[in-house]
Order: C-alpha cells, then structure tokens, then sequence
C-alpha cells in the first residue's frame, strides 16, 4: 500500500489525445476530484492524423477532426482551459503557472504537451508551412491546387502524406529528401523503394539524397528551393516537414529531467505525482528494452489512460508495455505496422509480394521479432504478427509461410 | 449502453476487435463492423476502453 495522501486535484497540460485520454480515463475509474485540462490551442480537442489526409483534401470539414462531442466533453465536468499556456512548473509546492499568471495546485500532475513541428530557422514567408495544428493545415489548403507547386523538405510519413494530398488536388509536388530512399531507417529499404515508387507512380517529383541549401523568397513571398548542388526548384509554397521536438520548455528549471521528451519510469512517472504521456513522453518500453518516445495516434491515448491509472493507484501500476501501432495513408494506399520497427537488423517480406503491391513485412533487432508493416494488406493478417512480437518471439521460430490468421 | 460507429472515420487498427471481440470485427478491409450495438454486461469494460483508445475516435457510447 501506498502512504502518499489521496488525490484530489488532478491537473493535466495539453488538451489533446494524450490529455484529453487521460481525464477520461480518471473519470471512467470513478475519480469524481477536481480535473483541470489546460490547453495552449483555442479549439476543442481535435484530432491531428486528419489533418493531413481528409482535412488537407477537402474531403472533411474540420469539424469532423473533433474528438468528441461537446456534450461528451460536458459530462465530464472538467475545469476546461483552453487558449490558456502553461509557463511553469514549481515541484516543491506543487502549482502550475498559467501565461496570464494564474497558478493551478495539483496533487497529481499528467504532462501531456506533444511536440511541435521542427523548422528551417529564419523562414517565415508566407507560403512556408509547418503541419501540426487546425490553422496550419488550414491555410495549406486554401493554397493548395491545381496549377500550384508545392515543394516538400522530409519524406517521412508527414512529408509523404502531404505530398499524396497535393497531388490528389492536382498540384504539382516535389519532394525532397537527403536518405538515398524514404523512411529507410524506419520501415527499411525494400518497403522505403517501395514508397518512392509509388510516389513517382502518382506524379511525385522524388528527389532522394539531396540537400536544401535555402528557401528563396521574392517580395515577401516564397519563390523556391534551393538544393545544395546548385539545382532550384520553384515553388509556390514549401511544406518543412523533417521532424518534430517536445514541448518541454516550459518544464525548464522544473528539475524533471527532459532529454528529447519528459523522461519517465516505467510506469510513467517523471516525478513526485508528475505524469508523463504521449509524445512528449520517454519511458522505458519493458519489451524492447529500450528507452522509446513515440510519436504515434494510438500510443497517445493508450498511454493517457496508463497514466491516468498509474495516478490513481500507483501500488498497482503495472509497466507501461504496449505494441505500438501505426498507420499511414499515402496516395490511397494504407501502411500499418505494430511494434519497434526504426533501427531494426533485418527485415524480410513474409507474405503477399512488393511486386503486387500488397505485402508483409518482419523485422528483426536482435534475436528477436521485434515489428512488423503491412503494405495494403487485409488490416487482420497483421495481428498474429502483433502477438508474436508481444510474445518477444526468437526470430528463428518464425514460421516461413503466412502465420495462422 | 448503446454502442456506435462511425465506418468512414474507422482507419482499421484493429484495436476495438482486440479489446472487445465479442462486440466488434473488421471486415476485409479492415473496418469495423458491430457484433452487437447493446453489449452484454460482462463486455462493457472492454467497450469503453475501445471507444477510449479508438486512433479515430470512431466509437461513441451512450451510457443509460
Ligand atoms: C498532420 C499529422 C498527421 C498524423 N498522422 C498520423 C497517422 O496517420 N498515424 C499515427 O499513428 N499518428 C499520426 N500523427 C501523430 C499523432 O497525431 C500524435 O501522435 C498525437 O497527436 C499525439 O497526441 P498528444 O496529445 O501526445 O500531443 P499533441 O497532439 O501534440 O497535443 C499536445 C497539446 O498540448 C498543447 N500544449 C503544448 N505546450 C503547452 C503548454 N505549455 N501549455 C498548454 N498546452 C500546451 C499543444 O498546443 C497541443 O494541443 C499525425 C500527426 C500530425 C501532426
Ligand atoms: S479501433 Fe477505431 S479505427 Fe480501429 S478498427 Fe476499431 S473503430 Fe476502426
């Protein structure tokens, strides 16, 4: 049994999957304290994956990319903050300060922040675009279409995502990325070809192994491009999509410790009653022993939940182990993979084939099976693989024909 | 407690199927189907944390 004194003030910052998860969980496990969700972003919480796929197009209107229903909201009966930025973070007395002064006391605090688009520096033009909120993918829109052109720095699943977008509205996209092939340190070479064919299948413009010298402005306006072997492209906008940072600045002088994220125990913990989830967060994943931040849809709310509970009742938290899962969607075809696939030792196609478009692919770090990425297959044929990877499977047992659905 | 989903937001993780089997499948390609939009008492836990962790909050519960 613990002997910490009960929780009755639960503050949580940032109002988005992770945090929005969170308070949900709190409620659902029958906590009926005070809960305040703090926000920078002036919406409701939203969703982000749409932004790049169904809201870029037009295909939704933004309200779509809400997570809940305002009366969902409600019922929680939450002290709600939005547009409201935490500054602060004082341990010893345990408060938050808001930008406008306000301090926020807490028994038990979830820090739930996200990270934030990484720039070029000194690149503000309009036309330069960064993609992490509603604004920005809605002024990537209105700019967007046929006859535009549209120049993307990064193929990484962002970068490709917007990519597919643009040209599914017609303009013309060039893509520009300094690896030899596309997301190869991730998903590996065989699945990275794979991703630049397709690319250059619908229209992209794929330059691998290339660097951005500068972003060229005329007037105030973005003009192009430059790569660092002299080449210019022209461009009517620019997307800068080559990764992201955690938004821990505000923790600075906190005493928590933040290297690339807020560095927690297993159980989330990054401090006394201080919680740590979604991609703001650094733990160490039990199962690939090592110390992960993932920047994945599903891990933000799994990991909301787990640190909602771990709040509640520490004595019977249980190490933070999920299979992380994600998705992308790239000119109408659909990438899924469970597990910790960047930085694998080996990766072999084990079912379908590249040549059909449609295959399965395994990855090895190790002995071990450790992630596994399905290329427009049928979404069930990758859960026996996601067991196995739970199961720490020995790379040698694997079996040779398809596992049994 | 009532279950919905919303099929075109569903992206295919698959998660709901593996909290609440009984109550969710995916069809071929991959989107969620409901087994059941009246879960028996002894799925409803699994519901909720389906709904909760749903990638597309595609899953929405009316409690009654
Ligand atoms: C365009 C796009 C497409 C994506 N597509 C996919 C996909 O297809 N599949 C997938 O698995 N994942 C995808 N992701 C990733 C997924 O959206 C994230 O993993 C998820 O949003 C993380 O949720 P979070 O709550 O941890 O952080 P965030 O969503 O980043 O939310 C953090 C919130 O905290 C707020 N905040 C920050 N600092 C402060 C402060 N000091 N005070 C108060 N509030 C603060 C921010 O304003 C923000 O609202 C995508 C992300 C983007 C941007
Ligand atoms: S969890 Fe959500 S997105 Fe995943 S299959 Fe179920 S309904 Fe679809």
């Amino acid at each position: 049994m613990t002997t910490a004194a009960p929780v009755r003030r639960v503050v949580i910052v940032g109002a988005s999957a992770a945090g929005l998860t969170a308070a949900e969980a709190l409620r659902r496990e029958g906590f009926e304290g005070a809960v305040t969700l703090v926000g920078e972003e002036h919406h409701l919480p939203y969703d982000r994956p749409p932004l790049s796929k169904q809201i870029l197009t037009g295909a939704w209107p933004v309200e779509r990319a809400a997570l809940r229903r305002p009366s969902d909201l409600d019922a929680l009966g939450l002290d709600l903050r939005l547009g409201s930025r935490a500054v602060r973070l004082s341990p010893a007395s345990r408060t938050v300060t808001l930008a406008d002064g306000a301090e926020l006391g807490y028994d038990a605090l979830i820090v739930a922040t996200g990270v934030r688009p990484r720039r070029l520096a000194g690149h503000t033009a309009p036309g330069v675009h960064v993609l992490r909120t509603l604004e920005d993918a809605r002024r990537m829109r209105e700019r967007l279409g046929a006859g535009r052109r549209l120049v993307v720095i990064g193929a990484g699943f962002l970068g490709s995502e917007v990519a597919a977008a643009a040209r599914s509205l017609g303009a013309s996209v060039t893509v520009v990325e300094t690896a030899p092939l596309p997301l190869a340190r991730v998903v590996g070479d065989r699945v990275g070809a794979h991703l630049a064919q397709l690319h250059r299948d619908h229209g992209v413009d794929l330059r691998t192994g290339v660097r951005v010298g500068e972003i060229v402005a005329h007037g105030g306006q973005v003009g192009g491009v430059t790569l660092t072997d002299g080449t210019v492209l022209p461009a009517d906008d620019v997307l800068v999509a080559i990764g992201s940072e955690p938004n821990t600045d505000w923790l600075g002088g906190s005493g928590l410790d933040l290297a690339d994220g807020v560095v927690c125990d297993q159980h989330l913990t990054a401090g006394p009653g201080v919680y740590a989830a979604g991609d703001v967060a650094r733990w160490h994943h039990p199962l690939f022993g090592a110390t992960l931040r993932v920047e994945h849809r599903t891990n933000a709310a799994e990991q909301g939940i787990a640190a909602a509970r771990a709040l509640l009742a520490p004595e019977r938290a249980r190490p933070f182990a999920p299979v992380p899962y994600f998705w992308s969607d790239q000119h109408g075809v659909r990438i899924q993979a469970f597990g910790h696939l960047r930085d694998h030792d080996e990766a072999q196609v084990v079912e379908g084939a590249p040549a059909e478009g449609r295959f399965l692919v395994a990855y090895r770090t190790g002995r071990r099976l450790t992630g596994a990425l399905a290329v427009a297959m049928p979404p069930k044929a990758l859960h026996p693989w996601r067991a196995a990877i739970a199961a720490e499977t020995d790379w040698r047992t694997l079996p040779t024909a398809p596992l049994p659905a | 407690m009532h279950v919905e989903v919303d099929q075109p937001k569903c992206v295919a993780s698959g998660q709901c199927v593996l909290m609440a089997p009984d109550v969710f499948d995916q069809d071929d390609d991959g989107i969620v189907e409901l087994l059941t939009d009246r879960p028996g008492p002894g799925h409803r836990d699994g519901v909720r944390e389906a709904a909760a962790v749903c990638p597309a909050a595609a899953i929405r519960l009316e409690e009654e």
